[in-house]
């Protein structure tokens, strides 16, 4: 793409047109779904009928590609899921929606013991090309079962793959990858940011899985985060750049299994780190990020990897509970400050 | 009822066949030289011969950790089943899944789980798929009569019901949930009443009756590849040893005992096939041809080598896991 962009810069340049995360998510199912019969998508209220699902991801494809490819289902977590495995081990290619990331707890044991674990079992005969879309977020005062992040239980099963999108461009590209992976994917939205725009990237576009962004340059500290977080994050690099603060932001994009070379590298670099997420911070993902930059890095570091997350509480319902709970800008401004103040 | 000679035949070679095996595998583990978890199927070996008998090698079937009667009678070789019993690198799985977790696509076995209820979501995902692709495969999902208490037994059934697919719910209703007495874990009768709760189609057959329970299968398998939808089949059956193999059964009580020993299908269906007119010669030979296999297949397994230990960073993606 790139390569084109320089060889057209004489030529007038055209308006891009601007999708939101929703258009991108329904453009990418949309195009796997005509490229492959496989690819086949249940979930609650998902078809015309119900009006194309609770956030609109699935609209207009039941209409395109007919009932029993796009399944409405009844609220049946693990019927949907255990159909997805199913359907992913005769070669189909299934996308299971679950409307909110707390339900996914109730289909756990067909994550946790089936999908995740059939290749290994099987010795490599079978495998679980699914994805499991949901989506979820903190700050829209739904309360204790409508917010959860819940990735760290699952980047602790081996054989799943999570991944989640800070921006429209990504959420295409990583849905195009998901649905072609061949083993299970958890794929992560975030409902604060499904009407955040970006440039349209083009049809067929894809974002390997594994791979971290790097959100914005810098030389004094990196900071790994994802997901909605990277937006507070870019902010906050942003205010500090005024300072002289040059901040790197990794957005990981692939929570499990993550880029570890870009982390360290940048970390390397920098010899600064936080790692910061809307999830719990305490057994988060930031522990192991931050604990393999420790036993990594130990000698280039020059402060410990600070650490940033949600509250230990479940989520609250008051607004001003809410914000206390979620991770704001202060407090990445402050972990960053730690480790630049940090003294041996 | 009747049921053509070649047919009945064809249920009792299955059947002797799970019987051989599971012999030979309580022998093996009493004498030590086997050292796993194995589920005896005895008194179930008939039920599912009876059923794999009505499907095609390519049809589907996901079993549970009591399952290698309905892996042996849906084709899966024995070399290879016993090779992964013993953690053999030349078993199904390589060793890496072992007797609760046989898988075996090239004879249809998609999934083996450990866990109670939970191969009956994923029947239904097989299904679907055959029902996208209009490969007219059938898929069955064996269970236990426990199995029918845990929510995804009604989640699978509702949902198979609506989307009528080419499923077959095969219940082998052993009158045990582990030490649990199917009286004290179950309040109606009969799990086939269940079905009408989903508007779905079911038979209860006594599975140790080869020409009821293949009439019954069959109509189940006809129906779904005619795209009728599912069927459930509560199969009455014992489960005449403890839940595993070496485990405690002294909680059933004696008329139990006695019922199911009255019931044992070996004797029935030796009888059933000299009431056909097989003479006992003939069905001796048939024996002692599986035994040779048997024999060949225990030897295969002994003889082959471990996994490597690189294994275990291998087969959890796509992409091996760095060392
Ligand atoms: C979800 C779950 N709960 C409990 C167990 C332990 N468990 C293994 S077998 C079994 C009894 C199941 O009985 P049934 O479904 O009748 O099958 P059977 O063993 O009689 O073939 C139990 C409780 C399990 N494996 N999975
Ligand atoms: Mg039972």
């Amino acid at each position: 793409m790139s390569d084109t962009a320089t060889l057209e810069t004489t030529a007038p340049q055209a308006k891009v047109k601007q999708i939101t995360v929703v258009q991108a998510l329904n453009a990418a199912i949309d195009e796997a779904m005509a490229a492959d019969e496989g690819v086949i998508l249940l979930g609650e209220d998902v078809a015309a009928k119900q009006g194309g699902g609770v956030f609109k991801v699935s609209s207009g494809l039941s209409e395109k590609y007919g009932e029993h490819r796009i399944r409405a289902t009844p609220i049946s977590e693990q019927a949907i899921m255990g159909a997805c495995v199913g359907a992913a081990l005769a070669g189909m290619r299934p996308i299971a929606e679950i409307m909110l990331m707390n339900f996914v707890t109730v289909a756990m044991d067909q994550i946790v013991n089936h999908a995740a674990k059939l290749r290994f079992m099987s010795g490599g005969q079978t495998n679980v090309p699914m994805v499991i879309r949901t989506t979820t977020g903190v700050g829209v005062g739904f309360g204790g079962q409508h917010s959860d992040m819940l990735e760290a239980w699952f980047a602790h099963v081996p054989g799943l793959k999570i991944v989640t999108p800070s921006n429209a461009a990504d959420a295409k590209g990583l849905m195009r990858s998901a649905i072609e992976c061949n083993d299970p994917v958890i794929f992560i939205e975030n409902i604060l940011c499904y009407g955040l725009k970006s440039d349209d990237p083009g049809a067929d576009y894809r974002v390997p899985l594994g791979k971290a962004a790097i959100a914005r340059e810098g030389s004094d500290v990196t900071l790994i985060t994802y997901g909605r977080t990277v937006l507070d994050t870019l902010e906050v690099a942003e205010t500090l750049a005024g300072e002289g603060v040059s901040v790197e932001v990794i957005d990981l994009r692939t929570i499990a299994p993550y880029d570890e070379p870009t982390v360290t590298a940048s970390v390397r670099k920098t010899g600064r780190a936080v790692v910061l997420h809307e999830a719990v911070r305490s057994y988060g993902t930031g522990a192991e990020i931050a604990s393999r930059l420790h036993e990594s890095l130990f000698n280039d570091l020059k402060a410990p990897v600070q650490r940033i997350g949600g509250a230990f509480s479940a989520v609250p319902m008051a607004s001003v509970l809410e914000q206390a709970w979620i991770p704001n800008k202060d407090e990445i401004t402050a972990a960053i400050r730690t480790t630049l103040d940090w003294k041996r | 009822m009747s049921i053509d000679r070649e047919k009945l035949l064809d249920i009792y070679t299955r059947t002797m066949k799970v019987a051989r095996f599971d012999e030979k595998m309580r022998s093996l583990l009493m004498s030590g030289k086997l050292a796993t978890i194995y589920y005896t199927m005895r008194g179930q070996e008939l039920v599912t011969s009876a059923m794999m008998a009505a499907l095609n090698q390519d049809d589907y079937l996901v079993t549970t950790y009591r399952g290698q009667h309905d892996q042996i009678a849906k084709g899966v070789p024995l070399d290879l089943l016993i090779a992964e019993i013993a953690g053999r690198a030349t078993g199904t799985c390589k060793g890496k899944g072992g007797s609760m977790h046989i898988t075996h696509p090239a004879t249809g076995v998609m999934v083996t789980t450990g866990v109670v209820g939970s191969g009956l979501p994923i029947a239904n995902g097989l299904a679907l798929s055959s029902q996208n692709k209009k490969d007219g495969k059938v898929t069955v999902t064996c269970f236990g009569d426990g199995a029918t208490n845990i929510g995804a037994f009604h989640e699978a059934m509702n949902m198979a019901q609506l989307y009528k697919l080419p499923v077959i719910f095969f219940c082998q209703n052993n009158h045990y949930g582990e030490h649990t007495a199917f009286a004290d874990h179950t309040k109606v009768d009969s799990i086939v009443t269940r079905a009408a709760a989903y508007g779905m189609k079911g038979v209860k057959v006594d599975g140790n009756d080869a020409v009821a329970m293949y009439a019954a299968a069959k109509e189940a398998v006809d129906r779904a590849r005619a795209g009728d939808g599912p069927t459930l089949i509560e199969a009455m059956c014992y489960r005449m040893m403890g839940h595993f193999f070496g485990a405690d059964f002294s909680y059933m009580p004696p008329e139990h005992i006695e019922e199911m020993k009255a019931e044992d299908p070996l004797p029935k269906l030796n009888a059933l096939m000299l009431e056909h007119q097989f003479p006992q010669a003939e069905l001796d030979a048939i024996v002692a041809g599986l035994e040779a296999e048997l024999e060949a297949a225990v030897e295969f397994a002994f003889a082959s080598a471990y996994p490597d230990a690189d294994e275990i960073r291998k087969d959890v993606f796509e992409e091996e896991i760095a060392a």
